[in-house]
């Protein structure tokens, strides 16, 4: 629970407090970076352990730290408890709150024109196409995360599975994109049931290791699993989509040559680019319906409490097995279009990392939020190569936009809840009393 | 006789590791009567209450349901949602336990789950917006609007849940768990927390469970007005046993009864003898 605004804190803390308090940090500071940057280690030119210190520059950072522990303290009272009605006038607010009722929509309509917009630019097509892969990989991990409230670290499995489902089909048998993708999202979905299974017992943290252990596993049956998957080879030679049967290529059965078009590279890119937009706004369409159902009410209750769900006669555990599968058959279609986009899948691209980056997008966007779902994913993809300039400062500029983002909006860009039902006016549910689910 | 009682619980005990909560208790509840589980703290009346509704399975004993179609349910086999499933028994939490982010509305469409969720196909006619999928739909947010009015809630029906005050929570709560249309109402210490206002309105609403719906009910209650008031028969424990049983009149005059709530506590067992006289 976030605190509530009425801080009770004194005005004005006295210089020895204040003192104090940059001291604290100040040691804080000195013990880290003694070792992290006071002693420089080596091997030497024998493999000998080779040390050198650097006082000066720990001298630097720690009195950095104790000058701007004294700024921060400083500021904070000025300014006061930092809620977002004292920083923000009222009239800014206003418009935000008009800006987001039309900010879904006008959204839409710039993603569908993006490849009219950008036709040239290969560059933007192909970040267009990322952003959207994981715009529908945090829809698809926030019906389990934000709706259900089970934090699962080990959603890149799905994925996996997906990729490999349709690489694997499509190469040994020749099916078609259009017969494997639901047979992947169908895999995806049977391998969230077999993880769910042993899982729902657990809670909380218990939960998010297995989880996590469980996208290890996968990952590692790939890389091992020589005969089947090629192992760390990967899968290569993926067959590219059709448009129903018509493939995108430069060849007489081609879609350019039978609309007597001059042939490009970027009708294909196009294509990925609607059929990206297509799987992922159904998935869009398919959670939002499953909310206002009473699958989807028994998920969010749930998340809220799961003693009382047992004392209404819900069966919590097909209720969590539907939601690892429900995100789990996303997980697998959007797995599906990455091997078809890349041509070729390697356990490589199904690390720890993309999972953690998903979650991200899902926590960042504002748990159970479409919209905050999409924008954060917008964010974190497209944000992280807008700083591509900064070169080493990189990972800093964009890990300070994070905690920023997390200071201003700890509950996630778009924070409130919409109610699924309503006897007259629909109101949004602050925040502060949706609860995050304990697994 | 035996077909008017909707609930006999015969020798149930509860042990938790060494120490044993419950011992050897039977009662029985009487079909469309208030019937009240008094007792000291640490009795063990809500360790009853949770065999009761599936929380606990018991050491032993046997809890027997009876629906007024005459099918007899063995409560202790049941376990967890099943017993408010099909046997059809509700409950509400001495710590209030309602779905803080979710609307009144919403909360009292949760309770309606099983029904919704056949009526919608298993979400598949749902899905696809079935009209017969919104017709229950519909009569669900009638069902939850009726109860709205009873509870004085209507006008909260789209605010937050966790925004209600106290009382309006405990209303909020009974309100829910009579939406999953039970033959059995369980409330542990319903009153708690209310001021005597409220606790008045709280007797007006069970009495009118009980009389309009015949709803029979089983309740803790600390609160010695609503007890005496409401109840038509009155179990009490003490230290995991029974020690008395019988209509207020008789529970109030046993000494037994007088003697463990002036063990236990002064100001209850003055409650206890004061609202006789």
């Amino acid at each position: 629970m976030t605190a509530p605004s009425t801080h009770t804190t004194k005005p004005a803390t006295s210089v020895p407090a204040l003192l104090k308090t940059a001291v604290i940090n100040a040691v804080i500071a000195l013990v880290l970076f003694s070792l992290m940057v006071g002693v420089r280690t080596e091997a030497g030119s024998d493999g000998q352990l080779t040390y050198w210190t650097r006082f000066g520059e720990l001298a630097y950072l720690v009195a950095a730290v104790f000058g701007g522990s004294i700024v921060i303290e400083l500021l904070r009272q000025w300014i006061g408890p930092a809620g977002t009605e004292k920083l923000v006038p009222p009239a800014v607010q206003k418009g935000m709150s008009l800006v987001g009722r039309y900010l879904a929509p006008a959204l839409l309509i710039f993603t569908l024109l993006v490849p009219v917009i950008f036709y040239d630019q290969r560059y933007i097509l192909d970040l267009a196409i990322l952003v959207l892969t994981y715009v529908m990989l945090g829809w698809g991990l926030n019906v389990v995360v934000g709706l259900a409230g089970l934090l699962d670290l080990g959603y890149v499995a799905f994925y996996a599975v997906g990729a490999y489902s349709y690489a694997l089909l499509a190469t040994n048998f020749g099916w078609s994109f259009w017969i494997c993708l639901p047979l992947a999202g169908i895999l995806a979905a049977f391998w969230g049931v077999l993880l769910g299974f042993p899982v729902l017992r657990l809670r909380g943290d218990y939960l998010a290791i297995v989880t996590l252990a469980f996208g290890e596993i996968i990952r590692l049956v790939l890389i091992n699993w020589q005969d089947l998957t090629g192992g760390p080879n990967g899968v290569s030679g993926i067959p590219r989509p059709t448009l129903f049967g018509i493939p995108l290529d430069r060849s007489d059965d081609g879609l350019a040559a039978k609309l007597g078009i001059e042939f490009s590279p970027t009708h294909r890119i196009v294509f990925l680019f609607y059929l990206i937009l297509a799987l992922a706004l159904l998935t869009n369409w398919v959670t939002i319906r499953l909310r206002r159902l009473p699958i989807g009410r028994a998920w969010e209750a749930l998340r809220e409490d799961e003693v009382a769900c047992r004392a209404l006669g819900i069966n919590t555990t097909t209720t969590k097995l539907t939601a690892f599968a429900t995100g789990a058959m996303f997980g697998g279609f959007a797995g599906a279009f990455f091997a078809t986009r890349q041509g070729f899948i390697s356990p490589e691209s199904f690390t720890f990392q993309e999972s953690a980056l998903v979650l991200a997008i899902v926590v960042l966007g504002g748990m159970g939020s479409q919209l905050g779902v999409a924008l954060a994913a917008l964010a974190m993809i497209g944000g992280f190569e807008l700083f591509r300039g900064l070169e080493t400062y990189r990972m800093l500029v964009f890990g300070w936009a994070m905690v920023l983002i997390m200071i201003w909006r700890p509950r996630g860009l778009v924070g409130h809840r919409a109610p699924t039902v309503y006897l007259k006016k629909a109101q949004a549910i602050s925040s502060d009393l949706v609860k995050e689910g304990h697994g | 006789m035996s077909g008017n009682k909707i609930l006999s619980v015969d020798r149930l005990t509860m042990r938790f590791g060494g120490i044993v909560a419950v011992q050897d208790l039977s009662f029985a509840a009487e079909r469309k009567k208030i019937t009240a589980l008094i007792g000291p703290n640490g009795a063990g009346k809500t360790t009853v209450f949770n065999c009761i509704t599936g929380f606990y399975k018991p050491t032993g004993g046997a809890i027997r349901l009876t629906h007024d179609d005459g099918k007899e349910i063995a409560l202790q086999r049941l376990n967890d949602f099943r017993i408010a499933k099909q046997a059809k028994v509700a409950r509400t939490f001495q710590n209030i336990r309602l779905f803080p982010g979710m609307t009144v509305l919403e909360n009292l469409m949760v309770a309606q789950h099983n029904m919704l969720m056949r009526a919608s196909g298993f979400t598949l006619l749902g899905l696809v917006g079935a009209p017969a999928y919104r017709d229950a739909e519909k009569r669900a947010i009638d069902l939850a609007s009726d109860w709205l009015k009873r509870v004085n809630l209507l006008d909260r029906a789209d605010d937050a849940a966790g925004n209600l005050a106290y009382g309006d929570q405990r209303r909020l709560e009974i309100a829910r768990a009579m939406c999953t249309e039970p033959a059995l109402l369980c409330l542990d210490e319903p009153a708690a927390g209310l001021n005597a206002r409220e606790s008045a309105a709280l007797n007006e609403l069970l009495l009118s469970i009980r009389n309009d719906l015949g709803t029979s009910i089983l309740l803790i209650e600390h609160d010695m007005s609503v007890v005496m008031e409401i109840s038509d028969h009155i179990v009490v424990m003490d230290h995991g046993v029974k020690i008395a049983q019988g209509t207020p009149r008789e529970v109030r005059d046993d000494p037994k009864v007088i003697a463990a709530y002036l063990g236990a506590d002064d100001e209850e067992a003055m409650a206890v003898m004061e609202s006789g006289s």
